[in-house]
């Protein structure tokens, strides 16, 4: 989904930021940035905390002042209006419910904001939506978590927004709570088909929910894509680690030919496909390998000669094992790489597999992505859980 | 054994009441001796029973007039010192500008202060600028004092409110005005109202300063000391029994209705 160029309709619902930058003084909180987000699409930005994706957020809300660059949405140049005259509606962290008036008033404030005097029957509908039609009297503290959550959203969207933007709308939940509002809002926002700009730390909510994701490190989006390019195409060493767990081993090009990059790693030969590395490959140039734990398979080094032909294989002996019911979590030293990450499906449990065993991690060529070895390789490792106060 | 369990159950209860009964039995005494028919000219051994001074609580000349007074100076410093101490609260809370450190501090300067000495200096201070002791300086000194009270009640409600609130608010097209009316002002409102009662109990109350710069004007608190030193009439006490039935019935009211909205929501 390259979106930056595309067309926009009419009063469309569609947001573009357009050379749009904030700082603070000597800090830059969001450095020049270029985005479309399509009409009627659930669009993340998705970050570790500080990394501008919240301040972007409140810049198209109008609820911080861009220090360059511009707003549209649709074909509406926003830039200049305060926020109580944006058609956008914010479900905010915490949710910031009207402590003071009662769910019914919380949904009817924007409303009545705007002179609408008959409110009733949109505001039971509305309601009834978020299926809280039982709670309107009570006051949002008498709430639980996850039902005070459905009222924020609830009191955005009877607004009919172009575009409703969420700051971290589940990050007060518990896992499980979390789930389902994860579903419970995907529904929602098929059934109203507005425009969502979700912002998030957490990479699997991202993944589950959005229909295109930005990832956002320190003030720049890094890559922008569907869920699942971002997975299998990390473009960056920090959209690999940030976006599930990625092992890298650090190679030269040893030739090409045709459609296939051959590399050198410790003894061993690696072929990578010329159209998943992302940057050029020269003979004698270094370049990143990496492969996604799941996709690597373990045989028992005394197998060895049963792995087929043309899979890409490496030595090891495994230092860690961890059983995690549906699959069994590996850790492998090797010489390309200490700390290989292998994730086994528990079909067939071979029980030689324990912590010492000499073993040979092979993997489908077409598995392996080539990234510039210019770049750390812990980028965005970790930062996953270091989150949100 | 069943004797030290029952003490340990009821330990607390007990402390509550003892506490109780130490802060309301000079109620209890001022109560009691406005039905009281002394001999001579002071209420202070009990005589016999007897509701004239409750079918006459004006009868003494002076009395009901220095009341009145003193209810107005408290209700327009309540009004000042309310108006001034929500505004200043909001601006240290919200607001940095220079000085505001000072401010901050400062405020607190006429909590701090010696009543005796800040009587004193104002009176200096009326006195030179060549101002006429009475209503006037009267009420500029309590709005003054009021102020600081006023402003640690409002900016402890304002601090501890969510900023996101009102930014909710403007999202959901409030503009600034109605945001402030709809949103701050109901939320700071607790507060408010406690700063607001403080001020009205200390203007009511105050004797001090309102000695130095009364001139020739009387308050309800210079009525009953004057009179002490001459004889105290019951009728002070009917006051006192009276504004403290007041304070009680209005509690009790606001308690009651505030119930009954819970009630009637849930």
């Amino acid at each position: 989904m390259k979106t930056t160029e595309e067309t926009t309709k009419a009063g469309g619902g569609d947001v573009r930021l357009t050379g749009i930058s904030k700082t603070y003084g000597d800090f830059t909180a969001v450095h020049p940035l270029d985005l479309t987000v399509p009409e009627g699409s659930f669009f993340a930005l998705l970050g570790a905390s500080g990394c501008g994706k919240t301040t972007t957020l409140r810049m198209i809300a109008g609820l911080e002042e861009p220090t360059a660059g511009t707003v549209h949405l649709g074909d509406q140049d926003v830039t200049a209006l305060p926020p109580y005259k944006r058609p956008v509606n914010t479900v905010f962290q915490s949710y910031a419910l009207f402590p003071h008036l009662d769910i019914y008033e919380n949904v009817a404030f924007g409303l009545r904001r705007r002179g609408i005097k008959s409110v009733k029957k949109q505001v039971e509908e509305m309601l009834e939506l978020v299926q809280l039609g039982e709670q309107a009297r009570k006051k949002p503290h008498q709430l639980s978590g996850g039902q005070q959550q459905r009222v924020a959203v609830a009191r955005a969207l009877i607004n009919h927004p172009k575009v409703l933007l969420l700051d971290e709308p589940l990050g007060a939940l518990d896992l499980k709570l979390r789930r389902q509002m994860q579903l419970e809002l995907k529904r929602i926002q098929t059934e109203v088909g507005i425009t969502f700009v979700h912002v998030t730390h957490d990479q699997e909510e991202a993944m589950t929910m959005a229909d295109c994701v930005a990832v956002m490190n320190a003030g720049r989006v890094e890559q922008l894509g569907t869920p699942a390019d971002l997975y299998e195409n990390p473009r960056t060493t920090f959209v690999a680690n940030f976006l599930g767990t990625s092992n890298f081993i650090e190679a030269e090009v040893d030739s090409t030919s045709g459609d296939d990059i051959v590399l050198k790693a410790g003894g061993g030969k690696l072929v990578l496909h010329r159209a998943r590395a992302s940057v050029p490959a020269a003979t004698g140039g270094k370049i990143l390998a990496g492969v996604r734990p799941e996709k690597i398979s373990l045989t028992h080094a005394d197998d060895a000669g049963e792995i087929p032909e043309g899979r890409n294989r490496i030595t090891g002996r495994i230092t860690e094992s961890s059983f995690i019911g549906v699959s069994t979590q590996f850790v492998v030293d090797s010489p390309v790489c200490s700390d290989f990450e292998v994730y086994v499906q528990n079909i067939d449990r071979d029980p030689r597999l324990a912590p010492g065993a000499e073993v040979v991690l092979h993997w489908n060529p077409a598995h392996t992505f080539g990234l510039d070895a210019a770049q750390d390789i812990d980028a965005g490792v970790e930062t996953v859980e270091e989150e949100v106060a | 054994m069943t004797f030290v369990n029952w003490f340990k159950r009821n330990v607390v209860v007990m402390a509550g009441l003892l506490t109780l009964a130490y802060l309301l039995l000079p109620n209890v005494v001022v109560t009691v001796f406005s039905f009281n028919r002394p001999k001579g000219r002071f209420n202070y051994q009990w005589q016999e029973f007897s509701t004239d001074a409750w079918r006459d609580p004006c009868g003494v000349s002076g009395l009901c007039e220095s009341l009145g007074l003193s209810l107005q100076i408290a209700f327009w410093a309540t009004l000042g010192a309310t108006l001034l101490g929500t505004m200043i609260a909001f601006a240290l809370v919200r607001y940095r500008f220079r000085a505001r450190g000072a401010v901050n501090s400062l405020i607190f300067l006429p909590m701090a202060m010696p009543e005796v000495v800040m009587a004193a200096s104002l009176l200096t201070l009326f006195l030179n600028m060549g101002a006429e002791l009475g209503f006037w300086t009267i009420l500029i000194a309590h709005i003054m004092f009021c102020l600081s009270f006023v402003v640690v009640a409002v900016k402890a409600r304002v601090m501890s409110m969510d900023p996101r609130l009102e930014q909710a608010a403007q999202d959901l097209y409030a503009g600034p005005v109605q945001t402030f009316l709809r949103v701050t002002l109901p939320i700071a409102a607790p507060g408010i109202a406690a700063g607001a009662l403080l001020a009205f109990a200390l203007s009511f109350d105050d004797f001090i300063i309102t000695n130095f710069n009364a001139g020739s004007t009387v308050t309800f608190p210079m009525f009953v000391w004057g009179s002490a030193q001459r004889g105290t009439p019951v009728q002070i006490n009917v006051i006192g029994t009276a504004m403290f039935v007041v304070a009680v019935a209005l509690v009790l009211v606001s308690m009651a209705v505030g119930n009954r909205r819970r009630r009637q929501k849930a």
